[in-house]
């Protein structure tokens, strides 16, 4: 499968404006624009305005970042901080200018 | 009416009738209390039961929980009675579900807090109007996250949040320890102002429940443990023992215990609101003396009870029979009810309770229990004790008249741990005894105790046959029969010693006349 063809839907669920609301909107748009450029969506959504989604999506911790798409669902709870593990969480395949695990890139 | 101030801190009454007792008029309002327990100690029950009669009496509720899944928990409490389902359709139940869901991976990046969760409590409350907050349970919490300081924190910003809400509210934590430390992170308990403690001990081989409320913030509440029990179509019921005897009435009704000669004894029958208690060896005729009250119960025109723990209902209709007494017609009329039932079947709490509810339901102005002593090994002494106490009081307060048996080791005199436990619980006492005179074993009766009455005090010899239970003489020229080892007195000796005892009164009552008043 061409990787520029998975589309990534994500949904960032934050708590108000706190300073970790901030550093995990920062944390990741920086790492969807060097990993994800042009191949993603997403949704910020403040859990004290919509608590009804935070309820039907059953979540418990903020920051949480949801990747509805490509399957399968995957959770990554922080601010984001750890590149590496938003990464593994999301199961996006480094780029070679942004991992030190480059030599995996072409495998399959 | 729902609120009872105590000092300054205004009570939520609970619903859960026996533990308003023991919290004095219930759980402190807009406060949060921690139930910690083992596994097993009815934590869960509790919680539910505290939102289930808080929606009965019209504070709607919301149940938040950590470890069983909402539908679980549904399915698992449809047994006691409370249809979770159909109040959350109804609008006054909502759940938070933040049970772990295996099938979501999660992976930790970066700092984080529960504020999602917070979120979620606060809306749940709003969309309901609750009043009650329930969450279970807290130590399920710690599992879900690495950062147990994280979740620490966020607990404590949890139970502010709840404060906030203007909720009163019931947070659980496991202990591992039924004695040890209050909960199993070392936290839970500075999270809640109020700490009440459910245990689920093993003590000779037998599960007691009990429940200590250990500190209420600012107001008053009963010390020490209760017993409590967990009961189908009812949930936690507190057995309040220092409660139940505060209040218990007396009355000057005398009632015939069936046989007017016992009656006579007795000074002119037994009080209507009274519980006696008849102690003697096997077959000196216990249950004879219970027939005889249920018949002159059922004569009178009262309904009567027997709860029949020794004999199957065949034999009791049986001995009945032989006595001429006719238990089936009795049951027929509807006078009496005959519960029968291995005593092992459950523990002496619950037995308390279904005791209770037959009671309640049948509305007997007699009960009888044949008897105490196969209930005696169903738990620990403490539990036994615990069950009288109970029960005299209940059927106190319902101004039953109660007749409990119990059966002594020995065949000649002795007691019974039944009787040495009991017995200043009962009103009066009534010892059947066997009387060993010239290689013939005859059977002899004396009213031991008869509170707040003169009665007879002699030992007198009785015989059974067809319409129950004949009194003969006193035995006279016979002494030792309570000690169990009868000697027969010459009745010349007899004579002497009261002779003696005569001159000597006589003497004493001169003496004080010839000396001047003053």
């Amino acid at each position: 499968m061409e990787v520029a063809l998975s589309k990534y839907v994500l949904t960032l669920y934050v708590t108000g404006t706190s300073p970790r609301t901030k550093i995990a909107i920062d944390n990741l748009n920086r790492i969807c624009s060097q990993e994800l450029a042009g191949r993603y969506e997403l949704e910020i959504v403040d859990v004290l305005e919509h608590p009804q989604r935070a309820e039907d999506e059953r979540i418990l911790a903020t920051p949480t970042l949801i990747k509805q798409l490509p399957p399968p669902l995957r959770r990554v709870i922080g601010d984001l901080s750890d590149k590496d593990k938003v990464l593994l969480g999301l199961e996006v395949r480094p780029t070679a200018t942004s991992s030190s695990q480059a030599p995996r890139n072409e495998a399959t | 009416m729902t609120n009872i101030t105590d000092r300054g801190v205004e009570k939520l009454r609970t619903g859960i009738s026996s533990l308003d007792i023991i919290a004095k008029g219930g759980l402190p309002k807009n406060r949060t209390t921690l139930i910690s327990g083992t596994a097993g100690s009815g934590k869960t029950v509790f919680a539910i039961h505290f939102l289930a009669a808080g929606i009965l009496q019209g504070e709607p509720g919301v149940f938040v929980t950590f470890e069983e899944s909402a539908d679980d928990v549904k399915k698992n409490m449809r047994s006691f009675g409370w249809d979770l389902d159909k109040w959350e359709k109804e609008g006054k139940l909502t759940f938070v579900d933040a049970s772990p869901d295996p099938e979501i991976e999660t992976v930790e990046a970066g700092g984080f807090d529960l504020g999602a969760l917070l979120a979620r409590v606060d809306n749940a409350v709003k969309k309901v109007k609750a009043k009650r907050v329930s969450v279970d349970s807290l130590g399920a919490v710690f599992s879900q996250f690495s950062d147990q300081a994280m979740v620490r924190g966020e607990l404590f910003r949890i139970a502010m949040g709840l404060k906030g809400m203007g909720v009163t509210a019931v947070l659980t934590a496991e202990r591992t320890d039924d004695h040890g430390p209050i909960a199993r992170f070392g936290v839970e308990e500075f999270i809640a102002d109020n700490v009440i403690i459910l245990r689920n001990a093993l003590e000779d081989e037998t599960r007691r429940r009990t429940i200590e409320i250990l500190k209420f913030r600012g107001c008053d509440h009963q010390k020490g443990e209760y017993p409590f029990t967990i009961v189908p179509q009812g949930g936690v019921i507190v057995i309040p023992l220092s409660a139940m005897q505060l209040s218990m009435k007396s009355s000057n009704v005398r009632i015939s215990s069936g046989n007017p000669e016992l009656d006579e004894m007795c000074g002119g029958g037994f009080f209507r609101d009274s519980v006696t208690l008849v102690s003697g060896a096997t077959g000196t005729g216990k249950t004879l003396t219970v027939t005889q009250f249920l018949q002159g119960g059922a004569a009178a025109g009262e309904k009567c009870l027997l709860l029949a723990f020794e004999e199957s209902r065949d034999q009791l209709v049986r001995n009945a029979n032989g006595w001429g007494f006719d238990f089936e017609k009795m049951e027929r009329d509807g006078m009496l009810r005959v519960v029968c039932d291995y005593p092992d079947l459950s523990g002496l709490e619950d037995w308390l309770v279904t005791i209770q509810k037959i009671i309640t339901d049948f509305k007997p102005k007699r009960v009888a229990l044949d008897s105490l002593s196969a209930l005696e090994n169903v738990g620990t002494l403490k539990a036994f004790r615990e069950f009288v106490i109970g029960l005299t009081s209940f059927i106190k307060h319902q101004e039953i008249t109660g007749m409990f048996t119990a059966t002594t080791g020995t065949l000649m005199g002795g007691d019974s741990i039944t009787e040495s436990n009991i017995s200043t619980l009962t009103d009066s006492i009534i010892l059947l005894r066997y009387v060993e005179m010239f290689g013939e074993m005859k059977r002899g009766l004396t009213v031991l105790k008869m509170r707040g009455s003169a009665h007879d005090k002699a030992i007198r010899e009785f015989t059974i046959g067809k319409g129950g239970m004949q009194m003969g003489r006193a035995f006279r020229n016979v002494t030792g029969i309570l000690a169990g080892a009868p000697m027969h007195v010459a009745p010349g000796d007899v004579e002497r010693v009261w002779a003696q005892y005569d001159r000597d009164v006589g003497d004493r009552r001169r003496r004080a006349e010839d000396r001047p008043a003053n």
